[in-house]
């Protein structure tokens, strides 16, 4: 059954990703629909095959590398369709669903090993605190597409190069607009996973703060939106400074995750 | 019958000429009567627009018929022939079909794309049609050329782009700013362009316009025009972050807006962009504003090498059009060609002894031990009864092919026997209309 939800989400992500980047280069509005309709359709067999996996495995499929991916890459794409409707942005799905289709392959070819749910991770602290960090990754990843498309879009205004993909890509406002939003969601977020996250290490290994390379990392993701956000309210950063320090957040971020897995409490 | 087109148009006539022989809508009815009287004209069409003048008519005549018309538009409006002869185009037939699509396709317009064009035909159309001056022919001609002009707007991007450097100002300030409803306007000096171009601004939807000049006065006035508000020139800079798009054109030698200048400004609008346009020669904004973070400033050749880009797209989306349109003329080149008289003959001819073949076949294959000259009788009696009642029809539509209701006749003769190809027309129309 999972695998016939997981054939399905692959086939939907990549004719959605192809669809998206084909949009690219070709003005047609049932291409957009087309693109969207099938990412819908993509998040929902998605959502189906984790809630699945989930009822087989009786807890969250956030338990190792492959899972995690997958979820990921579900959240961003649930991020992205919510954008989506809310901006009228379809440029962002080129940029976007790439993304997320790749953490899915990459989640697929990891092997997965079922393996008995280690005693740390049987805390409700950790379930909250995985959930909201994956939300709060999604929206700085989607934070980091608006990003590179909002520099693209300069590059192309400040060396006048106005071809297809300027006219494509939406105006520097919007953007701006999106990634604030990303980050007003995400850091918010991101703040409770980091706390419920200490509250679960105080649980499994007596003390909520072990300076631990995935919570030290974890700082440093929080200490770069931190300032991107209070820079952005108080000083008004927005425009280049914002997306160049998005984009820094979202790599941090990537390390963050990735070094998860060499972190000592998995 | 032949589709024949007499006129002039910005490419062939000065605007004075055009003015004389422009028809007024409101007495159209007039010309359109006095058109299909004349001699050999059988239907017709007037179109009058402030960058042409064109009538399409149906003759059997071409020559006459174009030779009549031109004589038409001289007397209507009391030109010397001689004078407008030189200005008037002529086409027929397939020429005249290709024209009248490319000129519902805005090929042929002034500014290539304009979408204006296509609503002045078919107000032209919808007087003929009341007034009963066009018939079976133009009615299709023209409810094709719609579609055809339909099928290059959606199939090409030929009228997607600005092509006016106000316009193109408009476009490039929405690509930086976005929604244009909460943004202000600041007119710095009152040249003719920036005000252009703050029209512009203000038919999408701008918020507000604010207007500073050295002499006040003239500020003033300006902004009133608006509904705007005035600034003192030396109060510039404490207005100057209020406004999302500066526009500015003074005559002064030097620089007023420098880097400085700018950074300060952006600074006090906490970052949010800025859009500098400097249509003044000399500079008024200093060319390192566009290195500000949150400043982005064009000059007029800016703006102008879009426009060449909009316009040299557009040539290239021409050339799609061109192919359509191709197209198109083909399959309604057959339809005209179908209305001849003596083909339809021929194949309601051909349809009928279709039948009587196939019914004398089925008849003598089921017949065993028949008397030896059965067949030929039964040959004899059916092609009988077929000349009989194929006969008044015929002298009919030959009797009728001198005047305008023979294309009636076999456009529903084709229709009623399904005689070839007739039918995949039909759906189109039918869609058209």
């Amino acid at each position: 059954m999972t695998h016939v939800f997981f054939t399905l989400t692959l086939l939907c992500y990549g004719c959605a990703t192809a669809a998206y980047l084909a949009c690219l280069v070709r003005t047609s509005a049932v291409l957009n629909l087309w693109a969207s309709r099938l990412l819908a359709g993509g998040c929902a067999a998605h959502l189906l095959s984790t809630i699945h996996l989930a009822v087989r495995e009786k807890h969250l499929p956030l338990t190792n590398m492959q899972e995690s991916l997958s979820f990921f890459s579900l959240a961003i794409v649930a991020g992205f369709i919510f954008f989506e409707r809310r901006y009228k942005v379809t440029t962002l799905g080129s940029f976007v669903t790439p993304m997320a289709l790749l953490m899915f392959i990459v989640s697929a070819v990891l092997h997965g090993e079922v393996r008995p749910l280690p005693p740390v991770l049987q805390s409700n602290w950790f379930w909250i605190h995985a959930l909201l960090a994956f939300f709060s990754y999604a929206a700085f990843t989607i934070a980091a597409g608006v990003a590179i498309m909002y520099l693209l879009q300069r590059y192309f205004l400040k060396t006048r190069q106005f071809g297809g993909l300027f006219q494509k890509l939406p105006p520097l406002d919007t953007m701006d607009e999106i990634s604030y939003r990303c980050l007003t969601i995400g850091f918010p977020l991101l703040t409770v996973a980091i706390i419920t996250g200490s509250i679960w290490s105080e649980q499994a290994m007596g003390s909520y703060w072990v300076w631990d390379p995935k919570q030290t990392w974890s700082l440093i993701t929080w200490l770069i939106y931190a300032a991107l956000l209070h820079g952005r309210l108080v000083i008004g950063w927005r425009g280049k400074r914002a997306a160049v320090l998005s984009i820094l957040g979202f790599v941090v971020l990537l390390v963050t995750f990735i070094g998860m897995k060499h972190s000592i409490s998995w | 019958m032949n589709i024949i087109v007499v006129g002039l148009s910005h490419k062939t006539a000065s605007v004075e000429i055009r003015e004389r022989v422009a028809f007024s809508p409101n007495q159209i009815e007039k010309p359109l009567r006095e058109l299909v009287a004349l001699d050999g004209i059988i239907e017709g069409v007037i179109v009058s627009t402030c960058n042409r003048v064109e009538i399409y008519a149906t003759t059997r005549d071409i020559a006459g018929g174009i030779a009549r018309i031109k004589r038409f538009m001289a007397d209507y409006h009391r030109i010397a022939y001689e004078v407008l002869e030189g200005h008037l185009y002529s086409h027929h037939s397939e020429a005249a079909i290709r024209h009248v699509f490319r000129v519902a396709s805005s090929l042929d317009s002034m500014v290539v794309g304009e979408p204006q064009i296509l609503g002045q035909i078919k107000t032209s159309y919808g007087y003929a049609a009341e007034f009963k001056t066009s018939g079976i022919i133009l009615n299709r001609f023209l409810h094709k050329a719609f579609s055809v002009a339909k099928r290059v707007r959606t199939e090409t991007k030929i009228a997607s782009s600005a092509v006016s450097v106000a316009f193109a100002a408009v476009e490039l300030a929405k690509k930086i700013l976005g929604d244009l409803s909460d943004k202000t306007v600041m007119l710095v000096g009152a040249g003719e362009m920036c005000e252009l171009a703050a029209k512009h601004f203000m038919n999408c939807g701008a918020k507000g316009v604010m207007v500073t000049n050295r002499t006040f006065e003239r500020a003033e006035r300006l902004a009133e025009e608006f509904a705007g508000e005035a600034v003192r020139f030396d109060e510039l800079f404490q207005h100057l972050h209020r406004a999302d798009i500066v526009l500015s054109s003074t005559g002064a030698p030097h620089i007023i807006i420098g880097p400085k200048d700018a950074a300060e400004v952006v600074k006090r609008r906490k970052f949010r962009p800025m859009f500098f346009i400097d249509i003044a020669v000399p500079r008024d904004i200093d060319p390192k504003v566009d290195d500000v973070d949150g400043a982005f400033l064009f000059t007029v050749d800016d703006l102008q090498e879009i426009v060449q880009a909009n316009l040299a797209q557009r040539g290239l989306e021409a050339e799609k059009a061109e192919e359509i349109i191709s197209q198109e003329i083909g399959q309604f080149h057959k339809w005209l060609s179908q209305l001849e008289v003596t083909p339809t003959i021929v194949a309601m001819r051909t349809r009928f002894d279709e039948i009587r073949r196939a019914e004398i076949e089925r008849t003598l294959a089921n017949w065993k031990d028949l008397p030896p000259d059965v067949e030929k009788r039964l040959e004899a009696l059916t092609m009988g009864v077929i000349n009989k009642l194929l006969h008044t029809p015929t002298t009919v539509l030959k009797k009728a092919g001198q005047g305008g209701r023979v294309d009636l006749y076999v456009d529903a003769l084709r229709q009623l026997f399904e005689l070839e190809a007739a039918t995949e027309e039909n759906e189109e129309l039918e869609l058209v209309e």
